[in-house]
């Protein structure tokens, strides 16, 4: 997994609430065995209409907008624990997912592909919101080791929460089977106490 | 203090616990399908570490399979290449698959609690999230992403931090025509599809105990529909009698001493839950879904509410509802019978039952698709295949199907279907679908009337 330090960057505002991950990456495209490629799908028919074409209106195909951070709606992920929501997301190029809310499993699976979900209050985002759709040059700053996330512009900033072991696997590009791994000695005899 | 049955399970599943950080949690049963596995093999494959447990693993081909003439080769090439990189996973790493054909085949929340499989006090995951059905018999159990499942093939354990806890208590007695699926919908409209998320639920009161195991199913199948990684029931005789017998069941004298175990499950007279919520049985009727979440549910007789939201809209302009208009006498031309939430043959007697002796409405397209082929096989020994034929439906083969349509059956663009599976999402049954969850019964009843009914009218 890649290292997380700090992403500064331009953002796309996603103000929808209760976005599921059939949204993200219909189930159709589910098919494929690897990992790679999801991007080109992910929103796949909010970007795209019937016929194939662009969708001009989806804050995504909107020119004025562009980032590595996504700003979303209240209880992002929600549904299916498909993790090719969170490759669809990464793969497309975001590396940072804002939201008042997320669903436990989309969470867990962000964060075990290096894409950070941060949650904000819903007065945080709201201004995050306002301020992307009024100036959409305007840049975030999320710093993991500080664990805050600014609005330059303003200077405006919050704290986000990560607990402190899966803030060092981000922080130095570990997962989780590394540590499992290590751990085999003690797993055996629990095995063994409870057999 | 007390502990609940989700303590109690947990705690005896936890093999250490990092500072400031997750629990190392122990899993006793491993689901794979073919969807979400693959590329946790291949991790395996690629940072070449051996697969640790591969008899704890039961693996199934249900999410990208067709409903009809399994026996012929599968013509999509990506559907077919998913399948049996599946069989070459499995046969690679000694995992029992039962895969398509298999006696033993089906979804896989279906076939792991009728083989016997799923057992009152143990932790199960999969890489799917209605895996919280398994709560149903007093387990945790709950969806996983792909990474997750690498990581219990590399170690039978995963990294987490211990959910909260959460009682839903349900008491009195359900009217006539209510069933677990309008309790669940009922839940999930009241409370939000937020609600849980963080908890684990455990489903308590007369309406649960007195519910059969296929009925607990549909509930704790739901559980992630308000947020929550999984639903728990308590273990007691109705659970133990389902069991009893099954193929993987402890059989004899064991059998008698995990009843012993398992009675001990229960959650504690003084134990205490982060959250509780308690509902009248005898305020629930059956109930419809109007929008695009399985939150936005209403009685079926009543009209859809009035909110003032961009998300509220943007749903109804979806489905081609209006604000406070009623969707009784709304023509519908799809109702789909299945799916890990409502394919078990209780599902199927119930709908039986309204059907025998009437017709399947001449506008209507029905899919009766049946969890698994031992589901398939009891219907045909108890003759209900033939009062499916003779009111004009035809019965499917067993597989995920119509519930998130990644095989051929989709719901055509623009259609309503009026459907027992478990999610409402724009598109989930295909492309410009529109899904309305309802009870078997609720199918039952549009498949005959081809359109939307007031049943609560035409019980008696």
């Amino acid at each position: 997994m890649e290292k997380f330090t700090i992403v500064q960057s331009r953002a796309i505002p996603l103000a929808i609430e209760n976005i599921d991950t059939d949204q993200i990456i219909p189930a159709r495209f589910l098919k494929a065995t690897d990992r790679k490629g999801f991007g080109n799908n992910v929103f796949r028919d909010w970007r795209f209409d019937k016929e194939g074409s662009l969708n001009v209106g989806f804050a995504l195909n909107d020119t004025k907008y562009s980032g590595e951070i996504l700003v979303t709606g209240h209880n992002f992920g929600c549904g299916s624990s498909r993790e090719h929501a969170a490759w669809a997301i990464g793969d497309y190029g975001f590396k940072v997912v804002v939201s008042s809310f997320f669903a436990d499993i989309f969470k867990g699976n962000a964060l075990n592909n290096g894409l950070l979900p941060v949650e904000v209050t819903p007065v945080f985002l709201k201004q995050l919101l306002d301020a992307i759709t009024t100036n959409p040059e305007a840049e975030i700053k999320v710093d993991l080791k500080t664990q805050t996330i600014t609005l330059l512009e303003t200077g405006e900033s919050e704290s986000f929460e990560i607990n402190d072991y899966k803030k060092t696997c981000l922080l130095n590009g570990y997962d989780d089977i590394d540590y499992l791994l290590n751990q085999k000695e003690k797993i055996e005899q629990f095995e063994q106490q409870n057999a | 203090m007390g502990k609940t049955l989700f303590d109690k399970v947990w705690d005896k599943h936890v093999v250490d616990s990092i500072p400031n950080g997750p629990q190392i949690l122990y899993i006793d049963k491993h689901l794979i399908h073919e969807v979400t596995s693959p590329q946790a093999f291949s991790v395996l494959e690629e940072r070449n570490i051996p697969l640790f447990r591969p008899k704890k693993i039961v693996a199934t081909a249900d999410h990208n399979t067709p409903t009809v003439n399994q026996h012929l080769p599968i013509k999509d090439l990506l559907s077919r290449n998913q399948l049996d990189q599946l069989t070459k996973n499995c046969t690679q790493n000694n995992i029992e698959l039962y895969g398509l054909g298999h006696e033993n085949n089906g979804i896989i929340h279906v076939i792991a609690p009728e083989l016997g499989v799923t057992q009152p006090g143990m932790t199960m995951v999969c890489g799917d999230s209605h895996t919280s059905t398994h709560g149903a018999f007093g387990t945790i159990a709950f969806g996983i992403g792909t990474s997750q499942v690498a990581q219990v093939f590399a170690s039978q354990c995963l990294l987490l931090d211990k959910p909260k806890s959460m009682r839903i208590s349900v008491n009195r007695k359900l009217q006539k025509g209510v069933s677990p699926k309008d309790v669940v919908l009922y839940i999930i409209a009241k409370l939000g599809t937020d609600a849980g998320t963080g908890h684990f639920i455990e489903f308590s009161g007369d309406v649960f105990e007195s519910m059969t195991m296929e009925g607990r199913m549909t509930v704790c199948n739901m559980s992630i529909e308000m947020g929550a990684r999984g639903g728990m029931i308590a273990p007691d005789q109705t659970t133990y009698n389902y069991i009893n017998g099954r193929d993987f069941a402890p059989k004899d004298i064991d059998f008698d001493k995990k009843v012993v175990e398992w009675n001990s499950l229960k959650t504690d007279v003084d134990a205490v839950f982060d959250t509780e919520y308690n509902f009248d049985a005898t305020d629930i009727s059956p109930m419809i879904t109007y929008g695009t979440n399985p939150g936005m549910g209403i009685k079926i007789s009543e009209n859809i509410p009035d909110r003032n939201s961009e998300s509220f809209e943007k749903s109804l302009a979806y489905m081609g509802f209006k604000k406070g208009e009623s969707l009784i006498g709304k023509e519908i031309n799809y109702v789909f019978l299945g799916s890990c939430t409502n394919s078990r043959i209780e599902d199927f007697r119930v709908a039986a039952n309204y059907i025998k002796g009437k017709q399947k409405a001449d506008n209507i397209n029905a899919w009766l698709v049946p969890g698994s082929q031992r589901v398939a096989k009891q219907i045909k020994e108890e003759g209900l295949d033939e009062i499916f034929v003779e009111a004009g439906f035809e019965l499917r083969q067993p597989g995920c199907s119509a519930c998130l349509a990644m095989n051929d059956d989709k719901i055509p663009e623009g259609e309503y279907c009026v459907s027992t599976s478990n999610r409402n999402f724009e598109g989930r049954q295909g492309q410009g679908a529109k899904t309305l969850l309802a009870s078997p019964l609720v199918a039952a009843v549009t498949a005959v009337e081809g359109k939307i009914i007031d049943i609560t009218k035409h019980l008696n």
